[in-house]
């Protein structure tokens, strides 16, 4: 079979210069991390620890979830915990006590700080020590800071990834460490072709239940699923970990240089490496030519939301024959994006950080075919007459590896063909 | 601390934000962190509006935390001022900023912009999103509306709707047709549809409609006492409240006119044969205190139902809503906390729940039809068709939204006839929900992949061991199986306290019976 990926470009956009701006930023923050992060991690609870805006924040990004006995909730800080700092422990370990006898399937709990608990200081890290102490050695008390002030969305899961870490036994084995959290059914599969690589044993960060934590140690290497896993990176590393550099598994091309370079590392000749890879290969191949006949040779514009931009812009402009007119992301980390960065070819404008407003403005002088938004910009651009793809599905839904290759080309598709389906216009 | 999972209610700066994103020409500057504009969705989504709420926040980040922020506010301001040229401005901060103390008010009060600026102060830690929508509007209306001279013809301020509101767009214009029929016009409808502008020459209006006490009664207090301006007491939400609504407005202007009654449906519906099965269906109530209160007497007095509890979850209307149960004979449920609400409505066993979008997924585990009638609501209740709630048509649409969740009389009938039917039995769910189906085999078992059984359809008569629960004799708990599920938990609740009542311990099939003769009506 032969190799219909393009050639990587001349000069990709990895010396590109970045356009960095500050002002009104449409993002959400870390605490909405926890609404996937929770489906993952099945024996643990996120307690955010804020007012009753996080709480109304969690309850509007979890839609219908909120009512399937979600384990997450918020301790609302009330006017008392306000005016003095003493109590604020003693409140918080009455309101986890109660909620841990609520719960006794609970095996993880996560103090998540918020805004307003970084800005009056409540010193959840001592909390979580404490906590974790008195609830030996059934529940383990964890920390980290979801707060809009500190974290963007997405940043949020290298937050609770990244306060895992330093927890982590130690270990000298030589294993893969796979990063990020997936859905299972991509987890699964990811894990199968590896292991028919002969690669194994793979450990996950995170784990499903609590007993599965990985081990880490000077001889673990580890490969990022995501790119917004910036701490987590830097974590690992300190721990002696070693990273493999790769682009992101989205697409056919994302997906077969991530796992050529996990076989790299691992010594896979290239016979076995093809015959693992060649018939799903294929199938994403040909999954991605039925979807991507709406997207070729349209232009595709990125406002900043979970830092999945620029491997996401790779993937459309590389593997559906798009043209990518601007890619925002609210961090771009060097190392992490830049085999992404490499593939792909010189011309959109890079941006970094958001001042919604002007980010607009270019936007519309720019009328792209497709705009990838949040949800609080997509209703009123489309009402501009301008097609969007709302940015926050590409997290929820199954979009790495092979498989939903032609899943993730249909989502941006699926806008475009609408726009073609609809005809509203003569009604009237 | 206080450990939450859903909130009926946002914060205050969400209320403020109903009010900005209801009016024109008007915008909010709010001193936020990065990640408050979540609440932009609420709006673009739920509501499905077609431009941003004219929100700018200032979005500041850990880094900025000192003095930076009180810069970033100013410059936020007079960007806001100069990109949008609203006629006035409110300024606040949400909860974070609210710790940082950067005071919005006095800083734009210091930059001098040749519009009104409108400083407002909502004490996040203390109070909720409506507290926050009607002290909004009673600080706009308070600094813009001045007396003036009184439309020639006779006229009304519609007062309260805001964006975000419970059907508050279609109760504008039922509402609007029922003044129009009493030869009545509009002056200003506010916050909803009215600019700065359209609020300062409030005061043109011979009376004010209040149409939700929750968002707007300060505003409505303030002009009573200011413009001089009566305003409405009773909402008119039911036929009973619409009529009584029209004879106040009658009272307050002298106007001797009635509106056309020839749309009006839910008496002859509620009165026609095919609804003789609602009498006395047992139900539970709750919501925001306006529409809980419409609903109880709605419910009682126009559909014939039994309310079983009434309750809130917004404190400010606690006072009315404890009257109200008094009047009703039941107890009154002031609560935020939706665990206590669903513990209540298990102890009630009520056959259906009118409640919010909450209520309505508490009736969906415990196998209760349920009625959204308040807010919160979710997107399909922001519904494309014209659907209020006020006036004569409201009453059509609330006759026909309370009536759909329940088994019709014809259904329900069919249903007492063949409960032993193999397919018509209570484990068969309802028969034209799509999947659930399962059949029985000749023995009347369950066939096996039966679908799970509907949680709290009084079928866990095991599960009660306490000691002042009577003990089911296995005769009698097939007897009580055989009764429909929507009225079981009924049935075994009468059979037990009767049993209590008789200082009897075991209950048999003759128990049952002797509780279902005492309880006949």
């Amino acid at each position: 079979m032969t190799d219909q990926t393009p050639l990587p470009p001349a000069r990709g956009c990895r010396d590109t210069p970045v356009l960095k701006e500050r002002g009104q930023r449409e993002v959400f923050c870390g605490l909405t991390g926890i609404v996937w992060l929770h489906r993952k991690m099945q024996d643990s609870f996120f307690l955010v620890v804020g007012s009753r805006t996080c709480a109304h924040l969690l309850q509007s990004a979890a839609g219908v979830m909120i009512f399937a006995e979600p384990r997450f909730g918020t301790a609302i800080l009330e006017e008392k915990d306000l005016a003095g700092m003493a109590d604020a422990h003693d409140e918080l370990d009455r309101e986890v006590a109660r909620l841990l006898s609520r719960r006794p399937d609970i095996k993880r709990l996560f103090l998540v700080g918020s805004c307003p608990s970084e800005v009056i200081k409540i010193d959840l890290s001592r909390a979580a020590e404490r906590l974790t102490k008195l609830h030996a050695p059934h529940v383990r008390v964890l920390n980290y800071s979801g707060s809009g002030i500190e974290t963007t969305f997405t940043q949020g899961e290298d937050a609770c990834l990244a306060s895992m870490v330093p927890d982590l036994p130690e270990t000298d084995a030589r294993e893969l460490m796979m990063v990020g959290a997936l859905p299972d059914v991509v987890e699964d599969q990811a894990l199968a072709l590896l292991a028919d690589m002969g690669i194994g044993p793979v450990r996950v960060l995170p784990a499903r239940r609590a007993e599965g934590t990985p081990a880490v140690g000077p001889n673990t290497v580890f490969a990022l699923t995501q790119p917004f896993l910036g701490d987590t990176h830097a974590a690992l590393i300190r721990r002696g970990a070693t990273p493999i550099d790769a682009p992101m598994p989205f697409g056919d091309e994302g997906t077969t240089a991530w796992l050529a370079a996990i076989a790299r590392e691992f010594g896979v000749d290239q016979e076995t490496f093809e015959r693992v890879t060649a018939a799903p290969r294929a199938r994403a191949r040909k999954a991605i030519a039925a979807q991507s006949a709406a997207l070729n040779g349209r232009s595709v514009f990125f406002f900043p939301d979970s830092q999945l931009e620029v491997p996401l812009a790779r993937f459309l402009t590389r593997e559906c024959g798009m043209t990518a007119i601007e890619v925002g992301s609210p961090f771009i980390h060097g190392q992490i994006a830049a085999p992404d960065l490499d593939l792909m070819a010189e011309g959109p404008r890079l941006s970094e950080g958001q001042d919604v407003d002007k980010q607009l403005d270019r936007c519309r002088d720019a009328r792209p075919d497709l705009t990838v938004c949040g949800l609080g910009l997509a209703n009123p651009l489309e009402a501009e007459g301008l097609t969007t793809k709302w940015a926050i599905e590409l997290v929820f839904t199954p979009v790495h590896f092979y498989e939903q290759a032609g899943d993730l080309a249909g989502l941006f598709a699926r806008p475009l063909r609408r726009k073609d389906v609809l005809r509203l216009e003569a009604a009237e | 601390m206080k450990l939450t999972v859903w909130t009926y209610e946002g914060p205050p700066h969400v209320g403020a934000m109903r009010v900005a994103t209801g009016m024109t020409g008007l915008h909010y500057v709010l001193h936020a962190p990065q990640g408050d504009t979540y609440a932009d969705l609420l709006f673009t989504m739920i509501e499905r509006r077609n431009h941003r709420p004219p929100v700018t926040y200032t979005t500041f980040q850990a880094r900025d935390l000192g003095s930076d922020t009180a810069n970033l506010f100013k410059t936020a301001l007079q960007d806001a001022y100069d990109r949008f040229q609203p006629q006035a401005i409110i300024v606040g901060a949400s909860c974070t900023a609210e710790l940082i103390q950067d005071d919005p008010g006095g800083m734009s009060e210091t930059m001098g912009l040749p519009i009104p600026v409108i400083p407002l102060e909502l004490p996040s830690y203390q109070r909720k999103e409506n507290f926050g929508a009607d002290e909004t509007f009673f600080q706009i209306v308070r600094t813009l509306a001045q007396p003036m001279d009184r439309t020639e013809a006779i006229t009304a301020n519609l007062i309260g709707p805001t964006a975000l509101g419970f059907r508050h767009r279609d109760d504008i214009e039922e509402l609007t047709r029922l003044l129009a029929d009493m030869g009545i016009g509009v002056n200003v409808v506010a916050p909803m549809t009215s600019s700065p502008a359209d609020i300062a020459r409030m005061g043109a209006a011979h009376f004010n409609v209040l149409m939700y006490p929750e968002t707007a009664e300060t505003a409505a207090r303030w002009c009573e006492k200011n413009l001089g301006q009566p305003y409405t007491k009773v909402v008119p939400i039911g036929v009973g409240a619409t009529r009584d609504f029209i004879a106040e407005v009658q009272a307050i202007t002298g106007v001797t006119t009635r509106p056309d009654e020839s749309r009006l449906r839910l008496p002859w519906w509620s009165s026609s044969v095919d609804s003789t099965y609602l009498t006395g269906k047992r139900v539970f109530i709750f919501g925001d205190g306006t529409h809980v209160a419409a609903a109880a007497r709605i419910a009682r007095d126009e559909m014939g139902f039994e309310v079983t509890g009434v309750g809130c979850y917004n404190r400010e209307m606690a006072r009315p809503i404890r009257a109200l149960a008094r009047e009703m004979g039941v107890e009154a449920l002031i609560s935020d906390d939706y665990l206590e609400v669903e513990e209540t409505i298990e102890r009630l066993a009520p056959e259906m729940i009118l409640g919010t979008q909450m209520e309505r997924h508490i009736g969906k585990r415990l196998g209760i039809p349920c009625a959204v009638i308040s807010a919160p609501v979710h997107v399909q209740d922001f519904p494309a068709r014209y659907s209020p709630q006020m006036g004569f048509e409201g009453a059509n649409v609330i006759f026909d939204t309370w009536i759909h969740p329940l088994v019709m009389g014809l259904e329900e009938h069919l249903l007492h006839m063949f409960r032993e039917d193999f397919e018509f039995h209570d484990d068969a769910g309802a028969s034209h929900h799509g999947g659930k189906h399962v059949a029985r085999d000749e023995t009347g078992d369950i066939r096996p992949g039966a679908a799970p059984e509907p949680v709290g359809t009084g079928d866990e008569v095991q599960d009660q061991t306490g000691a002042d629960v009577a003990v089911w004799l296995a005769e009698a708990e097939r007897e009580l199986k055989k009764i429909p599920f929507f009225v079981r938990g009924k049935a075994k609740r009468n059979t037990e306290s009767f049993a209590a009542m008789r200082g009897v311990t075991e209950i048999s099939v003759e128990t049952l019976y002797e509780a279902k003769a005492h309880y006949a009506r």
